[in-house]
């Protein structure tokens, strides 16, 4: 799991750390939403450019980012293989029965991949700077106006912060349940698919069963300390929008401002 | 045909070549015999499971060699054909019930030897004979491993390794979360495994008394570095060398201890209660009839 990147928290103490997580939230999500506008060079220029700046804010290296893309890499190669050999349209390059390399086709891969990379590296952006319970938080605070339509917010928001807090604990889990099975002589990784597919039944069971365990042994830790669901609780940690959260912000409507102009304008 | 483990210059850094490398091994250099009784010792973090991960090639040195009978392992080794040492040391990791997952007792403890490719019908007589070597009833065998109590699921995963026949036997705070009762059966398992399975076993625990009462070597890791390594009786001779890394007395030595302040003498301190006794006798009974 050494390896593993996405989804992690890199502690610092950078601009992007310091932000409120709801800023960085509506900001990842107006992003991702406007990926899809972008549509030309220009446009994906300024995509980038505001994608680079907010890497370079976080103050992590850039090759970190990188090695974050590698997990997801056949998936990349997966959909762009799709969209060369079936994107039908324009000049044809190449054609070997139903299969054909043509320029839509070709610029369609592009566009794809291009976007794939921009919505990892700016969920990335989110998820190594921001602690996973402090986005927790920043979702139920965003969605606490759905309060007033009886939506159960703060019990969705302990559903993901327990949810959230478990994912390296079950990660760590998993490798130790890796470890013992494989001195028990399990080869993970070997044979055909079909034998892979039975070396996961020793770490999925055991994982599952530790699961459950864990989940009653906290819901009983939980009720014996009097917890009530979707009671009024205050906060230890208290969201706070500053100015850098503001400047930020008006950074990003700008810049995605101008993306969909220029997507309208040319 | 025994297996002896000798370290050579290990090194090993988690994540290495990363910005978050740490470095868990620091130039260990050991040599665990065949037939012996090795206790590893020291605080948590200090290297201990890294280690042990060594001893069956799951981890590798990220510089130095650890040769395992035969088998000479260093950073470049590839990782295919390294599945026939993991027969030959068996490591019985903390908590092991967690790797239950089979049916039935029978069928988890089979599971290993499975592994090795040995037929099923085979498979299921050694299972059971291994199941009831650590102590479980017969009527066990059929049932669920998760219907079992915490104490008889580690018996049934200590069993699950055991199944694999192996020359070295590795536990790993075997006896940690079990009441005093059952830390004393698993303890005398173990010993008993090594006197008449002639098993190498290599323990890691904080129980001093354990280490005082079944070890013939100590290894004292600090900081990723083994700090010392001898007999029990070296080990515990300077008590304030052992606080210094936070580690405690067998409860007979520090009771001896207590005991030299009133006025009585040992030579050597004793290490467990046997011997505690054995000194003590003689001064007691010396000292009634002194004031008789």
């Amino acid at each position: 799991m050494d390896k593993f990147m996405f989804g992690r928290y890199i502690p610092g103490h950078s601009w992007v750390h310091k932000l409120d997580p709801r800023a960085k939230l509506v900001m990842s999500f107006m992003y991702i939403g406007v990926v899809f506008f972008a549509n030309n060079f220009w446009t994906y220029l300024v995509m980038t450019a505001l994608l680079l700046v907010s890497v370079l804010a976080t103050a992590i290296p850039i090759g970190v980012f990188l090695r974050g893309l590698i997990p997801l890499f056949w998936l990349m190669i997966f959909t762009v293989l799709i969209q060369v050999f079936f994107g039908a349209g324009g000049h044809v390059y190449w054609q070997w029965g139903w299969l054909s390399v043509t320029h839509n086709g070709l610029t369609s891969a592009g566009l794809i991949l291009m976007r794939f990379v921009l919505i990892i590296l700016i969920s990335t952006i989110l998820t190594f700077s921001t602690q996973p319970l402090a986005i927790a938080d920043g979702i139920e605070s965003l969605l606490s106006p759905l309060r007033k339509l009886h939506f159960p917010v703060a019990t969705l928001a302990l559903m993901l912060s327990l949810a959230l807090r478990f994912v390296p604990t079950l990660m760590d889990e998993a490798e130790k349940i890796m470890n013992a099975q494989r001195s028990r002589g399990v080869d993970f990784g070997a044979g055909g698919l079909r034998q892979r597919i039975k070396t996961i039944v020793p770490i999925l069971i055991p994982l599952f069963v530790n699961a459950f365990n864990r989940a009653v042994d906290i819901s009983t830790a939980m009720e014996a300390r009097g917890y009530q669901d979707g009671e009024q609780r205050t906060k230890y940690r208290q969201l706070k929008w500053q100015r850098a959260d503001t400047i930020s912000f008006i950074v990003f409507v700008i810049s995605l401002s101008a993306v969909i102009v220029i997507r309208y304008m040319s | 045909m025994a297996t002896d483990i000798t370290f050579n210059e290990v090194d090993y850094w988690y994540q290495a070549g990363s910005p978050y490398a740490v470095q868990a091994l620091r130039d260990i250099n050991l040599n665990i015999k065949p037939g012996s009784f090795t206790a590893v010792i020291g605080q948590t973090g200090s290297g201990k499971s890294t280690l042990i991960q060594h001893l069956n090639a799951l981890l590798k040195p990220s510089s130095g060699t650890v040769t395992i009978g035969d088998r000479t392992i260093d950073a470049t080794t590839k990782n295919k054909h390294l599945k026939p040492l993991r027969k030959k040391v068996g490591i019985v990791f903390q908590f092991p019930e967690n790797q239950l997952f089979e049916e039935t007792v029978l069928k988890d403890i089979a599971f290993g030897p499975q592994n090795f490719g040995v037929p099923t019908d085979e498979a299921m007589t050694l299972a059971k004979k291994m199941a009831l070597l650590v102590g479980l009833d017969e009527s066990l065998l059929k049932r669920s491993p998760f219907d079992l109590s915490g104490g008889q699921m580690r018996r049934v995963a200590i069993a699950g390794v055991l199944a694999l026949e192996p020359e070295v036997l590795v536990l790993d705070e075997p006896t940690a979360g079990l009441d005093p009762r059952g830390r004393l059966e698993i303890m005398q398992l173990v010993t008993q495994l090594q006197s008449e399975q002639d098993l190498t076993i290599v323990l890691i625990t904080h129980q001093m008394d354990d280490v005082a009462n079944y070890a013939d070597h100590v290894i004292v890791m600090a900081h990723g570095e083994m700090v010392k390594q001898g007999t029990p009786r070296a080990i515990f001779s300077d008590a304030d060398w052992l606080e210094s890394y936070q580690l405690g007395l067998p409860s007979a030595t520090r009771f001896a201890n207590q005991l030299i302040k009133a006025g009585f003498t040992f030579d050597p301190m004793p290490l467990t209660e046997d011997e505690l006794a054995d000194q003590l006798l003689p001064q007691l009974s010396k000292e009634g009839h002194d004031h008789g």
